[in-house]
């Protein structure tokens, strides 16, 4: 806030136009090789390359302009209204919240349960597929990696960079052992989520005395310890080749999806054979995961426990001169997020029939982290909302035919990926520091809950 | 006024405590006793090991020689939580109260022992202690003025229930009404409910005037003790901590 625009500054509109070819030419420099040329071999591995004058002007003509709107017209919309507010005085105080925002979590709840028959009825069994797989649950596995990672993180405060780790050890526990042992996905699944949470103790014991860049490190390090023997271990994990034919989840043994099974889903209702039932089924099973993941953490966070993650992530000195066990505390935390990521890994391969180590890059750990920080460490529903945004909108990317039209047809959307999440992420932080839900919700209270709770206790203000 | 009674056994006994940071001596050999019902004040420098001496009983870090009795345990080599719960309760250096908490839940940090038993009644006595803390009580402990936060830090520890407080220079930069405020509620504390305190001090001044006794602490080692009114009138701790000081 250095420049207070006044509406209808004279000046304005020249500095815009200034900032905004400014940015056009910047673009230029920045993309004229990296997307104004497109090298390519030939059948004779040589080395061709030819230009791609249109494309490049657009992503100039998008800088330069977008550029020019922000500084003539959205940066002076929002310090009026900063202003105005300000004016005012008022510090935001909370009036009642209105029916939707008191209900929000309830209403959610409703929708994403209505979802499933509501997508069918519309897009028949068959075109709810794509609804259902690539915007219920491949979202929801995601609210659900960052919610558990969420533990870790956003409240204890612990930067872990290797949270994919665990999401791996659930996935490979359920591969393994019901291959092994022909046992089902019910029992597997508070197995390998056992089994990740011991990881996760494994991982919590060197790192203990970690803080900060040190502990990052640490933890991007088992990541890729965890990959690379899985990668490495050829003869349990079938090394880079994967495992292919994981068995499918059933409803608690009573209906199967296995096509040639006598309790298929399908045949025992008489129903049109359809993958579609086995996705539907799953949405529930995933929501059901990610309900209790919320359910838990928000339990904790009332309970000592979960203060004193929250205290440690503010001050661990203070921690252990209030006689927290500061050891233990960071112990469960690493656990119990790690449980989490190992129950959320078990239901992946359990849905995708095949686990291989690329699924577990570190790129998925860096975009779990990025989903938490962009919801605001520790609020479920901001992390929620940037879950949302972030996987919905790669999934979006991949339904966007058209572009194909504007940027000739070797286009590919989905390359563009990172290049919006790194996008989405700057302008988040730009507006929002403190991601989508920055507040913290208060858990202590006496008697009655007061109005004031919230209005002051937005930080930064003064 | 409790006096040190020869007979009674200190609540707290610090016997030539040395602590080091790497292989610097910040302590060199300290004693110092605390009876039960006193109010003992630590002057001295800044750099002469004040906080440090403080650290110490608290178990972080730990002295190296020397041994550190409460109560009749020896905790010289405890863990800081464990010696926490022997209710030992500190208002640290820098007050280090939980910014993004709200003050309430701040105090419930501190009644984390007893698992909250006395939560409700503890904090109506912290009000009535520091009515600025209810006004404030679902503010952020980071969106508090320096001197509420003090408050806060000292209420957090008293939540605990503490046999011996430790106070750590709950005058720095505070304004003098602040300071007088929160030195009025040490004493009341320690006139109606007994409570033993030991307090660190660079503001001698106001420090010895509430103090039943005092040491005086220059590089590491303990060079004067005595009463407060003592210490008050001795011309040496005159020249060096008192004059040109705030009176
Ligand atoms: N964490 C630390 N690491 C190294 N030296 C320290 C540390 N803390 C304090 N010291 C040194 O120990 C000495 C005593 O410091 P301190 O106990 O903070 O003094 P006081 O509280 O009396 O001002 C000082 O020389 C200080 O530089
Ligand atoms: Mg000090």
């Amino acid at each position: 806030m250095t420049e207070q625009n006044f509406p209808a500054t004279p000046g304005l509109m020249a500095k815009a136009l200034k900032e905004g070819i400014f940015a056009g030419v910047l673009a230029l420099g920045m993309f004229l090789l990296y997307v104004g040329i497109k090298t390519d071999q030939n059948i004779n591995n040589e080395l061709i390359w030819y230009p791609r004058w249109g494309l490049l002007a657009i992503f100039v003509l998008v800088a330069g302009i977008g550029r020019f709107l922000i500084v003539g017209f959205v940066a002076p919309h929002i310090n009026q209204r900063r202003l105005a507010k300000a004016k005012a005085g008022i510090p935001e105080v909370s009036e009642d919240k209105g029916f939707f925002r008191k209900h929000f979590l309830k209403i959610a709840l409703v929708a994403l349960v209505l979802y499933p028959p509501v997508v069918m009825s519309i897009y028949g069994t068959q075109g709810s597929l794509k609804f259902v797989d690539n915007f219920g649950i491949q979202i929801l596995i995601y609210v659900m990696l960052a919610w558990g990672l969420n533990v870790v993180v956003g409240l204890a405060g612990l930067l872990d960079l290797g949270y994919v780790a665990f999401y791996a050890v659930g996935a490979y526990s359920y591969a393994l052992l019901s291959d092994l042992f022909g046992l089902s996905f019910w029992v597997l699944l508070p197995i390998a989520g056992i089994l990740a949470a011991f990881w996760g103790i494994i991982l919590g014991f060197p790192v203990l005395r970690l803080r900060g860049d040190y502990l990052a490190i640490v933890t991007l390090a088992f990541g890729e310890i965890i990959r690379l023997v899985l990668i490495n271990w050829t003869d349990v994990t079938h090394g880079t080749a994967g495992i292919s034919g994981v068995a499918k989840a059933s409803i608690f043994g009573i209906w199967s999806f296995d096509v040639g099974a006598s309790n298929n889903f399908a045949k025992s209702f008489g129903l049109p054979m359809s993958s579609a039932y086995y996705k539907i089924f799953l949405f529930y099973v995933i929501l059901a995961l990610c309900m209790l993941t919320a359910y838990v953490t928000l339990r904790l966070r009332r309970m000592p426990i979960g203060r004193a993650w929250e205290a440690l992530r503010e001050d661990e000195i203070a921690c252990r001169s209030l006689g927290i066990n500061t050891v233990m505390t960071k112990l469960t935390a690493f656990a119990i997020g790690a449980m989490f990521g190992g129950f959320a890994g078990s239901f992946f391969a359990a849905r995708q029939g095949f686990v291989s180590p690329e699924s577990f890059v570190f790129l998925e750990s860096a975009v779990i982290l990025a989903i938490v920080v962009l919801g605001g460490m520790g609020s479920l529903t901001g992390i929620a909302i940037a879950a949302i945004a972030m996987v919905g909108g790669t999934e979006l990317l991949r339904e966007m035919e058209f572009l194909k039209l504007i940027f000739g047809p070797d286009f590919t959307p989905e390359l563009y990926r990172m290049l919006l999440f790194g996008l989405a992420m700057i302008a988040v932080m730009l507006f929002k520091p403190r991601g989508f839900v920055g507040s913290r919700e208060p858990t202590a209270f006496l008697k009655e809950r007061k109005a004031v709770s919230g209005s002051f206790t937005k930080e930064g203000h003064g | 006024m409790a006096n040190p009674n020869a007979a009674a056994q200190p609540l707290l006994k610090v016997s030539g405590v040395e602590t080091f940071y790497g292989n610097i001596r910040a302590l060199a050999g300290v004693d110092i006793e605390v009876y039960n019902g006193e109010i003992v004040s630590l002057i001295g420098a800044n750099g002469a090991g004040k906080s440090t001496l403080m650290m110490t009983i608290c178990g972080s870090p730990q002295a190296r020689n020397g041994s550190v009795v409460f109560d009749g345990t020896d905790i010289t080599k405890m863990p800081t939580h464990l010696i926490a719960r022997r209710r030992i309760a500190q208002s640290p250096e820098g007050r280090r109260i939980f910014p993004r908490m709200t003050v309430l839940e701040n105090l419930q940090m501190g009644a984390g022992l007893d698992k909250l038993k006395y939560f409700n009644e503890d904090v109506e006595k912290m009000f009535t202690l520091f009515p600025r803390l209810k006004e404030r009580q679902a503010q952020r402990g980071g969106t508090l003025s320096g001197g509420e936060q003090q408050m806060l830090s000292i209420a957090r520890a008293l939540m605990a229930r503490p046999k011996l407080l430790l106070l750590d220079e709950p005058s720095l930069g505070l304004a003098p009404l602040i300071v007088k405020q929160i030195f009025e509620a040490i004493k009341v504390l320690n006139e109606k409910e007994g409570l033993t305190v030991f307090l660190v001090e660079q503001n001698a001044f106001a420090a010895l005037k509430l103090s039943h006794r005092a040491y005086v602490m220059v590089n590491g080692k303990v060079t004067m003790s005595g009463s407060g009114k003592e210490l008050l009138a001795n011309p040496e701790v005159r020249a060096a901590y008192l004059e040109g000081g705030r009176h």
